[in-house]
């Protein structure tokens, strides 16, 4: 069990997944020769060529709806969008189509499509580089949307979602790809199931539900508040769609309490979706209303200080966290 | 063009009587555009198109008694009554969909394209499309992945010259729009679209070249649609009376049948035979039973694991579907 980067845990599940299946093949901008704008697919085109690592023109719309038509056939395309935001100009292949095709087309035909692309902020990039807005496909019925915080996951559920037959928003994060972890031995044929919540650490005081690189900071908060005595739970969603909404509720059960993070915006968010599941199945085991804690309400700003205000930084986490347990005699004070 | 142009004349008709609901688009008038660019078709070629599709269907060869039980709805639809008037299709034909977002089928197509040619197999796409669509992103996107690719892909553009209500010349700056194609350094022509003849001359020609040269091309077809937009609209606000008689003076069934000198007796007796053959596909069609509200969601996903993916999202989920009593209130 080497200890690789999320970048390097995509890159090799790439790599087998191109080697296992001829029908699988990458596309996307800037992905062949110049190796992925965050060189995701280094060294794939060298090894693999045009065929399978294929560069596209600036045109998501176009390439996206190529990977719809193509996954029609049979193929298993794997299409890269450079960030999240830019996939905006594809929604209409997204939302409008490969959502539906399966249905609209009395399940004739299917979409075995993997729409790879990085969301997050705080690299100072500003409005319109630094969304995070996977809430958006993980509403859209037809749709699958991942999004793994840890190498390992990232590897398994990244060939999962290949291996599926149907579309599947697989969402990285720009400050997750230099974050270190183990990987299974090659050849150990390893995946990780869609749909699957993972509890990564137990606490009996207080649940708190994130996914992608929000659940590191729930594990500091978890660190911080272990040492007044407050034991955190910490869920790891790693799919929204399927959501497991099962893993939540059991937590909460436990431990009474519930604040969802996320690094993007809170309202209509996935702190609402689950706080509507939560109180309806925890009414009576619930100690305090659910809690959210998201993104500032606003473009992302550039100033380091100002982005800084907006971020869902640990300091904010534990904010709330700290309000939910004073309001529940766990703290003295918040 | 006669089973196309009766299957129309007898959906118009159904839907008036509300057998037939949402949108529907009618091919009346572009038959020839239909027939010539399919004609030419060879087994492990595809065709996509727009919403305006009864006529493609047809001319594919779907049972046009499956093609009407899909626009009333009913289980035995092409789609099973998922789909309706615009999402038509036929894998079996290799007929992959009518689209229901305008252009929205060309990018797709040219992915089809792009499986033919990965898969290194010796066919080519047709792409149908309106020449509303031309002044879309994703035509453009669509045209210029296809040049850059070499796809073995034709773009045809069924000019009925109007977009609903606004003309082709309100709405694109360059109206010819087989000249949009240069733009691609992409080969472009326009033929008589209600010239059966000269269409299947031209599509043939052009899926050759795609399937032998890997070249795409973009085939104007100009026609002219004799009813509106859709069944909803009569068509009449936009257009000169006298233009809509100038034009239904083209008719490419007409046309045909005077090209190639057929008699008189021939084309009744062929009526006849259509007629009858619509006759029962309505009647077989209305009889058949609806789609069974269980199955709803049974192809939102296909992968075989997906209900036990999904499996956990059910508690507390917002479906209102659930059975049983709310634990709270206990």
């Amino acid at each position: 069990m080497a200890g690789v980067t999320y970048r390097e845990a995509l890159r090799r599940a790439l790599d087998e997944e191109l080697a296992r299946d001829d029908k699988v093949f990458l596309m996307g901008e800037e992905i062949g020769r110049f190796e992925g704008s965050y060189k995701v697919t280094a060294g794939l085109y060298a090894k693999y060529g045009p065929r399978r690592v294929r560069e596209t023109p600036i045109a998501e719309e176009g390439f996206v709806g190529a990977g719809v038509g193509a996954a029609m056939l049979g193929l298993r395309p794997v299409v890269e969008i450079m960030t999240i935001n830019f996939i905006l100009v594809a929604m209409d292949m997204v939302v409008n189509h490969a959502a539906k095709v399966r249905q609209m087309f009395g399940g004739k035909v299917g979409v075995p499509l993997v729409i790879r692309t990085p969301a997050g902020a705080g690299a100072q990039l500003t409005a319109q580089h630094s969304q995070s807005l996977e809430v958006m496909f993980a509403h859209t019925p037809g749709l699958k949307v991942v999004a793994p915080s840890t190498p390992l996951d990232a590897y398994g559920l990244l060939k999962s979602a290949i291996r599926d037959d149907d579309p599947v928003l697989f969402v990285e994060n720009l400050v997750l790809y230099n974050v270190n972890g183990a990987l299974p031995e090659p050849g150990d044929d390893f995946t990780v199931p869609i749909g699957r919540a993972q509890v990564v650490r137990e606490g009996r005081d207080l649940t708190i539900v994130a996914h992608s690189y929000t659940v590191r900071r729930a594990l500091t908060v978890a660190d911080r508040l272990s040492q007044h005595d407050i034991e955190v739970e910490v869920v790891d969603l790693r799919s929204l769609r399927p959501l497991d909404a099962e893993t939540v509720i059991e937590s909460v059960k436990k431990t009474s309490r519930a604040l969802v993070a996320e690094e993007g915006w809170a309202t209509y968010g996935v702190g609402a979706e689950l706080a509507a599941r939560i109180s309806r199945e925890c009414f009576d085991d619930l100690d305090a209303p659910v809690e959210r804690v998201g993104g500032a309400e606003a473009p992302m700003p550039y100033s380091k200080p100002l982005e800084l205000a907006a971020l869902t930084l640990e300091d904010k986490i534990e904010k709330a966290a700290r309000g939910l347990l004073a309001d529940c005699g766990l703290l003295a004070e918040a | 063009m006669l089973l196309i142009r009766r299957f129309e004349e007898r959906t118009e008709e159904q839907y008036t009587r509300a057998r037939i609901g949402g949108y529907c688009h009618l091919a009346i008038g572009e038959e020839a555009a239909n027939v010539g660019s399919i004609d030419p078709m060879e087994p492990g070629d595809y065709v996509l198109a727009s919403y305006r599709d009864h006529g493609t269907a047809l001319a594919v060869g779907s049972e046009p008694h499956r093609v009407m039980a899909e626009l009333f709805g009913k289980a035995t639809g092409v789609a099973g009554g998922y789909g309706g008037s615009m999402h038509l299709l036929d894998v079996e034909r290799h007929f992959l969909g009518g689209w229901g977002i305008v252009g929205g089928q060309l990018p797709i197509a040219v992915g089809v394209a792009l499986a033919l040619d990965y898969e290194s197999k010796p066919n080519a796409v047709l792409c149908q499309l309106g020449e509303g669509a031309t002044n879309i992103g994703a035509f453009h996107e669509s045209l210029n992945l296809a040049a850059i690719w070499n796809l073995p892909i034709v773009f045809q553009v069924i000019n009925n010259r109007y977009g609903m209500g606004t003309s082709v010349e309100m709405a694109s700056a360059e109206p010819e729009q087989w000249k949009r194609a240069a733009a691609y350094r992409m080969h472009g022509e326009r033929v008589d679209g209600n010239d059966l003849l000269a269409v299947r001359e031209a599509a043939d020609r052009l899926l050759r070249r795609a399937r032998d040269e890997r070249r795409p091309a973009l085939l104007e077809t100009t026609t002219y649609r004799f009813r509106g937009h859709s069944v909803a609209d009569a068509g009449k606000v936009y257009r000169a009376p006298e233009e809509v008689a100038e034009a239904k003076k083209h008719d490419p069934i007409d046309r045909f049948v005077a090209q190639m000198g057929i008699d008189a007796e021939t084309v009744a007796r062929l009526r006849s035979e259509v007629n009858a053959e619509i006759d029962a596909a309505i009647r077989q069609a209305a009889a058949d039973p609806a789609p069974d509200p269980a199955g709803l969601y049974d192809n939102v996903y296909g992968d075989a694991n997906w209900r036990e993916q999904f499996s956990r999202m059910e508690r507390g989920g917002p479906f209102g579907e659930r059975e049983g009593t709310r634990a709270w209130r206990a």
